[in-house]
Formats: C-alpha cells, sequence, structure tokens
C-alpha cells in the first residue's frame, strides 16, 4: 500500500514538449511511471518520448484514462494548468512549478476546493511510492520500499531524510514534497492523516520549516488522534533570521509562532519525537520503531 | 520586494487612495524647493521631514521631525539626509538614509479631533485568501496590539470568488467608531485601497497609521507595501521602484549569478542545493560550535560557475573561518559539482581556509574520489554527521 500515486496512476504531463517536461517525464518513465501521455496547448495529434501529446487534459483523460497529473508549465500559466486538470477531473495533481504568482495560487485552490482532487505543491519535488510510481524531480534509486511516510516542504532535504531512512534499514511508503509556497494544495496536517490512514505506513517523518503554521496544525491535530504512529519532526531554519526570505517564498518568520523554536516547542508538546540536527532523522526512526 | 513610503503613496494615489501628500527630495537645496511646492500646492506651513529607508520605527530612530518654517526644513533635512539610522529593524549598524520625503502637515487642528487607525491587507496563508486587519490603536505597533489586546484587532476575511463586499468595507469602518463623513471616506479608503492591493500584485499593504482628519477626512500617513516578487514579471513598471542600494551588495551579486543568497553574521559560510537542505546545513553548523555567516542555495545546477561565483561572495566575508559545501546530488551529480569546486578553488586562489565538501547521492563516491585526488586543501565527507563533526574541528 502507498499514498496517492501508485504502480495504477496513470499519470499525464503537462507542459510535456517543454525541456523541463521532457527531461523529467523522461526519467519517469525510465523509473517505471505509467506515464500515458502529455498536454501541450496546439500539439495535439504529436507524438513526444513515444507518448501522444494531446491539446487539453480533457483529451487525455478521455483518450487515454489519465487520473494523475504532473505540471511542469511556467509560472505564468501554471495555476490555469492546474484548474484545467481538476476540471478535466484528475484525481491527483501535482504541481512541480516554482514561482507561480500568489494571487493566481489563492484562485486556483478556491477553484478545486469544491472538486474531489488533491493537489500537491506547488514548488515541490513531487510524490514517490518507490518501486511503483515517481511523479516528481526526486532521485529514484534514493527511496528505496518500505514502511515510512515521509512528509516535507523541501526538495533535497527530502532526499537527505529518504537517505538517512534507508540507510537505518527502513524503507519509505511514500514521500510527498508538499512544496515550500504559501498557498499550497496539501497541507503538512493533509499529508500526515494519509499517513495515519494507510495501513502499510508504520512510522512518519515530518519535515517542515520556518514560516506558515502547517507544522503546528499537523501536530496538534497528530496529538488529538491519540499519537497512533511514531512521527519525527525536524523543522529547517532555527538559524535563520526574521523577515528575510530563505528561497522559498514561504520560508520567511513573520512573527513570533512561526519560528522554528516554536514549532519544535509544539511538536514536543504534542508527543511527536522532534530532532534538532538534521542528522539524526533517520537514527531516531529506527529507534523509536525498535 | 520592498518600496519607499513614497513609492507606495504614488501607487496608493493613483488608485483614489487619499494620501498625506509629500515630494521626495536628495539634498538640502531640493528639500527647500519642495516645501515650497508644497506650501503652494496644499497651504501647508508646517511640514514633517522622512526618511525614506527600507525599515520600520523610524520615527523613534529620529527619522521623522517636525518642521515648523522653510528654515527649519533646510537644517533638518540636511540633519536626516546622510544620517546613518537605526531602528529596531535595521540592525544596529543603521541604514544610510539617501532620500527625504518633504510631507505636508495632516494633524492641523479644527470641528473634531484627529485620530488614528490602523489598517492592513495581507494574505491569509491558513486560510487561502486575503485579509484586511483593522484596529483602533493607530500609530502602535501591531504586534504589540496583538499580543496585548487582540479583541482590539478587527478581520475581514475576503472571499476570493467574490472579492471585497461593500458589507465588509461597512463593518470595518463602523467597528473603528466612525460615523457620518469620516465613516463615507474610510468606506471608499479601504475600497481603493484593496483594488490598488490586488491590481498591484502586493503580498503586504500596512496603512499606519490611517488619519482620520479634523475636518473628517480619512487618509493614508504611512504606507508599507511589499509586492509578490513572483508577479513582478506582469509589472514591469514597478520593477523599476526597485532601490539596490537599499539591498546588501552581497545579496546583489548573488543574485545576478542566479545565487538565492542571504548575508548572516556567522564565521562558517555554505553553499547548499536546495533551499530546505541550505536551512538545515546552517542549522548543523550552529550545532556544531559555529555560527552561519550566510544562507546559499545554488539551486537545481551546481557547476563550475556557480560555484565560483559562491566562493568569491562568501570569501567576501572576513568573518568566515571555513566553508561548508553540502551537496545531495540528484540531478545534479556529485563528480560533476566536485569537478567544479576543484576548478574553481584553482581559479579563486590563495583560500587559505579549510574547506568541507559533503557529496551524496548521484555519484557521491565518484566526487569525493576527485576531492581527496585533487592534492588541495579540501576534506570531503559522506554522511551529515561526519560534515559537522569536520566543521566542529574546524571552527574549534
Amino acid at each position: 500500500m502507498s499514498v496517492l500515486v501508485n504502480k495504477d496512476s496513470k499519470v499525464v504531463v503537462q507542459g510535456f514538449t517543454g525541456s523541463e517536461g521532457t527531461f523529467h517525464a523522461a526519467q519517469m518513465i525510465e523509473y517505471g511511471t505509467h506515464v500515458v501521455g502529455g498536454v501541450t496547448p496546439g500539439k495535439g495529434g504529436q507524438t513526444h518520448l513515444d507518448r501522444p501529446v494531446f491539446n487539453t487534459v480533457a483529451d487525455a483523460v478521455n483518450e487515454v484514462g489519465a487520473n494523475v497529473s504532473i505540471i511542469f508549465v511556467p509560472p505564468a500559466f501554471a495555476a490555469d494548468a492546474i484548474m484545467e486538470a481538476a476540471d478535466a477531473g484528475i484525481k491527483v495533481i501535482v504541481a512541480i512549478t516554482e514561482g507561480i504568482p500568489t494571487k493566481d495560487m489563492v484562485t486556483a485552490k478556491e477553484y478545486i476546493r469544491t472538486r474531489e482532487v488533491t493537489l500537491v505543491g506547488p514548488n515541490c519535488p513531487g510524490v514517490i511510492t518507490p518501486g511503483e510510481a515517481k511523479v516528481g524531480i526526486m532521485p529514484g534509486f534514493v527511496f528505496k520500499q518500505g514502511k515510512i511516510g515521509i512528509v516535507s516542504k523541501s526538495g533535497t532535504l527530502t532526499y537527505e531524510a529518504a537517505d538517512q531512512v534507508v540507510k537505518a534499514g527502513l524503507g519509505i511508503s511514500t514521500a510527498i514534497g508538499i512544496g515550500g509556497d504559501p498557498i499550497i494544495g496539501t497541507s503538512t496536517k493533509e499529508a500526515v492523516e494519509l499517513f495515519m490512514n494507510d495501513p502499510e505506513t508504520e512510522g512518519i517523518v515530518m519535515i517542515g520549516e520556518i514560516g506558515g503554521n502547517y507544522e503546528a496544525e499537523a501536530a496538534r491535530w497528530i496529538q488529538a488522534q491519540g499519537n497512533p504512529k511514531p512521527v519525527v519532526g525536524f523543522i529547517a531554519g532555527q538559524t535563520a533570521p526574521k523577515g528575510k526570505r530563505m528561497g522559498h517564498a514561504g520560508a520567511i518568520i513573520g512573527g513570533a509562532d512561526d519560528t522554528a523554536a516554536a514549532k519544535m516547542k509544539i511538536m514536543g508538546e504534542c508527543g511527536l519525537h522532534v530532532v534538532e540536527s538534521p542528522a539524526d532523522i533517520g537514527e531516531t526512526m529506527a529507534k523509536v520503531l525498535a | 520586494m520592498n518600496i519607499h513610503e513614497y513609492q507606495a503613496k504614488d501607487i496608493l494615489a493613483s488608485y483614489g487612495v487619499r494620501i498625506q501628500r509629500g515630494i521626495v527630495a536628495d539634498s538640502k537645496e531640493k528639500a527647500v524647493k519642495a516645501a515650497k511646492e508644497l506650501n503652494k500646492e496644499t497651504g501647508t506651513s508646517w511640514y514633517v521631514i522622512k526618511a525614506q529607508i527600507h525599515a520600520g520605527g523610524r520615527g523613534k530612530g529620529g527619522g521623522v521631525k517636525l518642521a515648523k518654517s522653510i528654515d527649519e526644513v533646510a537644517t533638518l533635512a540636511d540633519q536626516i539626509l546622510g544620517m546613518q539610522l537605526v531602528t529596531h529593524q535595521t540592525g544596529p549598524e543603521g541604514k544610510r538614509v539617501n532620500k527625504v520625503l518633504i510631507a505636508e502637515d495632516v494633524y492641523y487642528p479644527g470641528a473634531s479631533e484627529p485620530k488614528e487607525f490602523y489598517l492592513s491587507i495581507l494574505l491569509d496563508r491558513a486560510k487561502g485568501c486575503n485579509v484586511i486587519m483593522a484596529s483602533t490603536e493607530g500609530g502602535m505597533d501591531i504586534e504589540t496590539v496583538a499580543a496585548n489586546t487582540p479583541e482590539k484587532i478587527i478581520k475581514e476575511w475576503i472571499d476570493p470568488r467574490v472579492g471585497l463586499q461593500a458589507f465588509q468595507a461597512r463593518k470595518v469602518a463602523f467597528a473603528l467608531g466612525l460615523s457620518g463623513t469620516a465613516f463615507k471616506e474610510m468606506v471608499k479608503f479601504i475600497f481603493n485601497l484593496y483594488k490598488a492591493y490586488e491590481s498591484t500584485d502586493s503580498s503586504l499593504f500596512e496603512i499606519n497609521p490611517v488619519l482620520k482628519t479634523s475636518d473628517d477626512k480619512i487618509l493614508a500617513v504611512d504606507a508599507k507595501v511589499n509586492l509578490d516578487d513572483n508577479a513582478l514579471f506582469r509589472h514591469r513598471d514597478l520593477m523599476e521602484l526597485r532601490d539596490l542600494s537599499e539591498e546588501d551588495p552581497l545579496e546583489v551579486e548573488a543574485g545576478e549569478n542566479d545565487l538565492n543568497y542571504v548575508r548572516l553574521d556567522g564565521n562558517v559560510g555554505c553553499m547548499v542545493n536546495g533551499a530546505g537542505l541550505a536551512m538545515a546545513t546552517m542549522d548543523i553548523i550552529k550545532l556544531s560550535g559555529g555560527e552561519p555567516a550566510n544562507f546559499l542555495d545554488v539551486g537545481g545546477t551546481a557547476n563550475a560557475e556557480t560555484v565560483e561565483a559562491g566562493f568569491r561572495i562568501i570569501l567576501k566575508e572576513e568573518n568566515v573561518k571555513a566553508i561548508l559545501i553540502n551537496i545531495f546530488g540528484g540531478i545534479v551529480r556529485c563528480d560533476r559539482v566536485a569537478q567544479g569546486v576543484v576548478d574553481a578553488y584553482k581559479n579563486v586562489g590563495n583560500i587559505d581556509i579549510p574547506i568541507i565538501v559533503r557529496l551524496q547521492g548521484t555519484n557521491a563516491e565518484e566526487g569525493a574520489k576527485i576531492i581527496e585526488e585533487s592534492g588541495l586543501k579540501v576534506t570531503s565527507a559522506v554522511v551529515l554527521k561526519d560534515a559537522a563533526e569536520k566543521v566542529r574541528e574546524a571552527v574549534a
């Protein structure tokens, strides 16, 4: 078992023929992901990477049964691409694009709110269920199959955590990169909830960073559920200064509640296993499961 | 992106928001000329001289002064221009004042008492929509109001489907205790302000204080505007408002090299791929007994050029005692990064501080081998714990 994506996912790539889309679609296909085609408006009817190109996501849904979409469309058009996928009946949308205007994301998030769809991202590395489907840009070989769910706002830090989990003798059920923007589709709490409901996931690694209140919300929810599965938590940015944007648009300390220290305190009080050093994620997970 | 008060007020005025009028000047002579012009335009005979820097708390720091004559404008503008203004947001070194805004006096006596309010518009991340915040406690720090008297903060969330509605503007204006002309003015003020916020793709508008004058006008005395960096591509005119002299020169240089850099005060520099891992690496440095000198994300394409640019920027900080390079290779191959480090090291020349390179992921072993065989004073590490230990040795 796993969450969001698996071997039955039929993936359509939006922004298929662009350089990013082409590169990562090829990598996904090589990994074994079931990529059924792509969308580039105006290029419908062509073939790319031995797969059909469609003008619209609806065509991809109707003709090849796509149910998962991954978006590499440039920032100016990405929110539109998200809404198109939702309208076409796609069930899981993974938006990789970095730099989407916040106002566009407010609109897109509102648009999908009443539809039966899960958006992951934007500005994220994607979702991977090892051995089944890689719907993202992560290095697939780092992720080995197993029973630990990973949820993270960051890309390379997710790979770091996965690598440690694997080296600690464990593996990964699914890893979800939720993204580092101020407005994202799936919150930390929603990702954790997916793992709590997944019978094959035995432990969860939750990686956050400064800014926003997602980690606190997730921690309080976990405690309210009675801590059904162990969660190891880490917050990046303990040394970040206030008021400075640290790379990610969402990674900025605004008030007293969104510092790393405040989040770690809440997580600890809610019964999570909080690590101070990012080097201790894997070992701590192994210890609490032992 | 941050902009100056005078730029923010220009934007507001162009959307019909009433503002305290003023003219910007960068010399004593121009300040005097501005005051005379302002006198003709507005009839004001008192003038407020306001330092234009990207930081709050200017008044407390001595950057805002009242002049009661043209002569005083000359004296005060001369004092403020060129000063190193220190506020709670500038850090101890302060910021040099290059421009002052000569503004009309709006606290003149009249039929009623002038009254100050607080008004802001910003994104509520948790709810995924904009929120208008208002308070009768004008002129005070909103954080202080939130901590001490949270009941005095009024919030109206804006439904993205329909935008700001008239009843919401009325609710805010009533909650602020207004009536009659001032009430109508406030409703209009809020409407135009929201229109300006939406149209400019802003991420924050903070008007503190908003003033009800003695003749019941509502106007913005100060204006703090943050623009969404991600949306600047569709606002070429606003992009021109960027003031590079307000930014750290090293951060500007890094930006030109496509590096994401933030300067800090520590003694261990770092260079990392990915923002989250970069923050985590800073944390590791601190836990190992050092202090991070910077945040530096080289992005998804760490090659010899970007690594070299990174070296040059980090080495400009004199406090730096060691550099930690932390790369998790995914799409980026570690052997290429390692070669980049070796080449950059040779190109920069004379690096006399220890460099610790931690490579993990794609081709990590090949990368480590290149580092070991280079003959340079570079130490390599594979797991994060090793890297932390080597930083500890370097700063001990």
